[in-house]
């Protein structure tokens, strides 16, 4: 994981309007891996050379579990008098029952609609008469929450969390359900049927992992899967994987931690446990045989070529070696795909590579979008000749290793992004939010250094080795999107 | 994600208002859990320590402010000049962000790809932006490598070297970001709302970056003067954060930036724009566009308004916060759209105020019905309670923007690019806590005045004309998108 930004977009492409040339930083997926894979043969592990390193990194914490099941992480940090209260539940859309896609999300909207002591608008009021704010986003493999508030709002943080634990199915109704069915769907428009290249991402988790595979459908689900939902489904879904034995619970910034632990203790011991935590999904991993390719229309004026695979869960063999390869690749104006479509031969307006870290799959994705080429030239015809450049470029990295201070300015930058994520304590990427991350990928909260560590161990032989081992150019998904013909039909194979 | 958020202001308010009781007692519990029937009261808003500022000034000079924040081993340096694109002259819109793209792409004796190089390198971020209002070059590195960035920062806010091919590339780029632009609803309407409302005249009219047109005929020569005439030590500032003292910031600084001397030429007002006077529609077509993209307003206030606070503490409660009423109503109450929200968009001449939201096409005219039905509500008295709510949140998130090293740099640069009072940020408190019904109503009544609102929407025609023109909120016209990108 380099940067914990978490969306529910599994690729994040930059704002159009934006005149920045350099490609914007990675995202990665939230942490939840449990299965081996094999590696690729790694060349002897050396520390990369460096002059000055800075020092480990550590985020102090204390934990303990309450009866119910639900583990509480604590963290001080007193620069503002500000707390975050952070809830991880350890399901994500990867749970979801066919023909009820989009589920998981629709339910983390219900989150936010009131529970039996807290009158439906009342979550929102309350926190912002105190000077708070919250969120929650839904992934593959989790869904998170945050409240930030002042600190003296903590508990009315801690009670407002621990009753939607609670008590949540005590005030729900069908209502609530089509409230926020119509903001989901209006949720997917803007977000993807309305964006351009939107609807890439959902085409890109069809093609690469084959049906019935819990990253098959995409996160926001289908119109009709939406539809569908009801409310027999929230409470079947509550009662499944909203019991507090299958979350986590940090409480972070300006706490005294005694008395944060008391207020939880408090608030959360009746909280009734559940049938218990909710085992691993066990499912086989996904392997593309051949490569697999499609066109798709959209009302856009450049084509875009997606080139993705399937890679190592977070943090398995191969998934930091995937990080710096995705960085020596489009990381910065000299990384090698960067430098040659956009730079030198200017065919390219802009190219993003990114290890989208998961925890049964991951996906590795190269995404260039074309510059409009001479008048004679067809969409196919401009981006075949980025596919071979960008095919010659890979096979490169894949025969040689990166070149030392190539390498070494990858590593750089990914260990100064581990200071800066350092800064904040709230929102979605605080620290708060990162130790629920790795508390729920390594059961360890702090663990900062060895994540940073794994880069650390890297050799630039270790990069070209996972190159070849991981990116085969004969086994890959290439999705295209083409600029509408004026009356042609809507999409085509 | 639960909400689209309107994206708030960097100025945030502090109001510590007393509508809270004590804090609750913790020991008074009975085992079998807490009475949930009273919903804790939070106790006193905790005290804020506004960042302590210390000023310095360079041998020629310049002034720098630090503020040390010793968590994380790293520093912010920004760097910010009074020069946006407000100043651009007719005819070379674009001028002051189209240089400040150019900074990094040769300067001093490094090429392009050299400073891209040498920064990545550090592990740093160095960044060239423009504003309406501003130039900002700002570096985030780690401490460890402060020294060896500063001289690369210098030299790209300095002596940048505006290579032709380089120029040629960006401007390429830039062309092509505005063919982007218009396939994106979203995007679109961020063109088309201040066309509309400030026209081709002033500046406001048309967005930093210019047009395909202005961006065309700028050359490296024009770049070269703007920066010869309006990046100098008297309209600058550096600003810098994180783990660093202010005697070892100002020591370092000094070879890098001491010796730059330069005289500014007298930097042009930006004139008041012209406000409207009658509604008026205008419709982009976007054939089957799932949602219409709606922005609807007029010309707002400067930055420098007295009615600063009070328009605040207006917007969050038309449309600053989750619990907004545009938000309450489109989102919650009727679902129509994923969020919607209002702004202010201030800066050094009145920049538009503006509703928004995008909404599903075939409610599009229930949408707009709701979106006039509040804008007329909010000139009606408001309840205390709703008010009291709204300068508590707006005034307890000023905290937020002194967490980390790069929102209090942006804190402090707000402060000089506005001219805000030494004393800002210790009195806001107190100035949000001093906004009354009164005031929220009267700026609300001279503010928001629907009958003069320009309406913007970007969606299918064939599918919702017909619903708005049965509306008649007032004469609609067609507008073409090269218009609004011209």
């Amino acid at each position: 994981m380099i940067l914990p930004r978490l969306l529910i977009a599994t690729l994040v492409i930059p704002l159009s309007v934006s005149a920045k040339e350099t490609p914007p930083p990675t995202n990665a997926q939230a942490p939840a891996g449990q299965v081996a894979r094999p590696s690729p043969a790694r060349p002897v592990q050396r520390p990369a050379p460096q002059a000055s390193r800075p020092a480990s990194l550590t985020v102090p914490f204390t934990q303990f579990t309450l009866p119910n099941g639900l583990h509480v992480i604590l963290h001080e940090d007193h620069t503002v008098p500000l707390i975050t209260v952070n809830v991880w539940y350890h399901v994500g859309s990867a749970r979801e029952k066919p023909g009820r896609t989009g589920f998981a999300h629709l339910f983390e909207h219900l989150m936010f609609e009131g529970s039996q002591h807290v009158k439906e608008g009342e979550f929102d009021t309350l926190l912002e008469a105190a000077g708070a704010t919250n969120n929650g986003s839904t992934e593959t493999d989790r869904t998170n929450y945050y409240i930030d508030a002042p600190s003296n709002a903590l508990e009315l943080a801690l009670f407002l969390e621990s009753d939607r634990m609670g008590y949540l199915l005590e005030t729900m109704s069908p209502e609530r359900v089509n409230g926020q069915r119509d903001v989901v769907k209006n949720e997917r428009r803007q977000s993807y049927e309305n964006a351009p290249y939107g609807m890439a991402a959902i085409e890109l988790s069809k093609m690469l992992f084959p049906e019935g595979h819990p990253y098959h459908w995409p996160t926001i689900g289908y119109m009709e899967d939406l539809t569908a939902a009801s409310y027999e489904d929230v409470v079947d879904f509550f009662r499944k994987y909203y019991q507090p034995a299958n979350a986590s619970l940090v409480v972070a910034g300006d706490i005294d931690p005694a008395r944060a632990r008391s207020l939880v203790e408090k608030w959360f011991a009746d909280v009734k446990p559940g049938s218990g935590p909710v085992p691993p999904i066990d499912y086989p991993h996904a392997m593309l045989a051949t490569v697999s390719r499609k066109t798709i229309e959209d009302r856009v004026q450049l084509p875009r070529l997606y080139i993705s695979w399937i890679t190592p869960p977070l943090f398995k063999p191969g998934d930091a070696e995937l990080d710096v390869v995705s960085q020596i690749l489009a990381g910065g104006k000299n990384s090698r795909l960067y430098k040659r479509l956009v730079y030198d031969l200017q065919i390219a307006q802009d190219v993003t590579a990114l290890q989208a870290s998961a925890a049964l799959d991951s996906q590795f994705q190269i995404v260039v979008t074309a510059r409009p080429g001479d008048p004679q030239s067809t969409p196919a015809a401009l981006i075949d000749r980025i596919r071979t450049i960008v095919d010659e470029e890979i096979a490169k990295l894949q025969q040689t290793p990166p070149a030392t201070r190539e390498f070494q300015r990858a590593i750089n930058q990914i260990e100064a992004s581990f200071y800066n994520r350092m800064e904040s304590v709230g929102g979605f990427g605080g620290k708060g939010d990162q130790l629920n991350a790795y508390y729920t990928a390594t059961g360890n909260p702090d663990y900062f250094n060895e994540d940073l560590s794994r880069y650390r161990a890297l050799s630039a032989g270790d990069i070209q080795a996972a190159a070849a081992y991981w990116l085969p150019l004969k086994r890959r998904v290439e999705l295209t999107v083409e600029p509408m013909k004026a009356a042609g039909p809507g999409k085509h194979e | 994600m639960k909400s689209f958020r309107p994206v708030l202001l960097v100025a945030t308010l502090l109001a510590l208002v007393p509508v809270f009781l004590p804090a609750s007692d913790l020991h008074a519990v009975p085992q079998q859990g807490p009475d949930r029937s009273a919903t804790p009261k939070p106790g006193a808003p905790p005290a804020l320590k506004p960042p302590v500022i210390e000023k310095r000034t360079l041998s020629n000079g310049l002034p720098v402010w630090v503020v040390a924040l010793h968590k994380v081993p790293v520093v912010h340096v920004s760097l910010v000049v009074k020069a946006g694109s407000g100043i651009d002259p007719k005819g070379k819109y674009g001028i002051a962000s189209l240089t400040a793209d150019m900074l990094d792409e040769g300067a001093g004796s490094r090429d392009a790809l050299q400073i891209a190089d040498a920064i990545d390198y550090l592990g740093a971020n160095l960044s060239t932006e423009s504003t309406s209002d501003a130039t900002s070059i700002e570096l985030h590195v780690p401490v460890a490598r402060l020294s060896d960035a500063l001289p690369i920062m210098a030299d790209v806010a300095l002596r940048p070297t505006f290579p032709e091919d380089e120029l040629k590339r960006v401007r390429e780029d830039l062309l092509t970001s505005l063919i982007e632009a218009q396939d994106d609803p979203e995007s679109l309407i961020q063109f088309a709302f201040p066309r509309l409302v400030f026209g081709t005249e002033h500046r406001y009219g048309t967005l930093s970056m210019g047009t395909a047109a202005t961006v065309k005929g700028l050359s490296a020569a024009d770049l070269r003067q703007f920066h010869t005439q309006h990046y100098a030590p008297s309209d600058s500032l550096l600003i810098v954060t994180g783990d660093v003292t202010a005697a070892d910031a100002a020591a370092r600084l000094e070879p890098a930036f001491g010796s730059w001397k330069a005289a500014a030429a007298p930097a042009p007002t930006v004139p008041a724009p012209t406000q409207l006077t009658s509604r008026q529609i205008s419709l982009i077509d976007k054939p089957d566009a799932a949602q219409s993209q709606i922005r609807i307003g007029w010309v707002g206030v400067p930055r420098s308004t007295p009615d600063f606070f009070a328009l605040r503490v207006l917007n969050t409660i038309l449309g600053g916060s989750f619990t907004s009423r545009l938000n309450q109503n489109l989102r919650e109450e009727h679902g129509y759209a994923y969020g919607a929200g209002s702004t202010f968009d201030m800066r050094a001449a009145a920049g538009p105020f503006y509703a928004s939201a995008g909404v599903q096409t075939d409610k599009t005219a229930e949408a707009l019905t709701e979106f006039f039905k509040e804008l007329e509500a909010i000139r009606k008295p408001i309840a205390p309670e709703e008010i009291e709510k709204a300068k508590n949140f707006v005034a307890l998130l000023l905290p937020r923007n002194f967490e980390t090293t790069e929102r209090v740099a942006g804190s402090l640069a707000q402060m000089f690019i506005y001219n805000l009072p030494a004393d800002y940020f210790a009195t806001y408190t107190q100035r949000v806590r001093a906004v009354t019904p009164a005031d929220v109503q009267r700026v609300a009544e001279r503010y928001i005045q629907p009958d003069k609102f320009a309406v913007v929407i970007v969606g299918d025609r064939k599918t919702i004309e017909p619903g708005i023109q049965a509306l008649n909120l007032g004469p609609l016209k067609i507008v073409e998108t090269a218009e609004v990108m011209k």
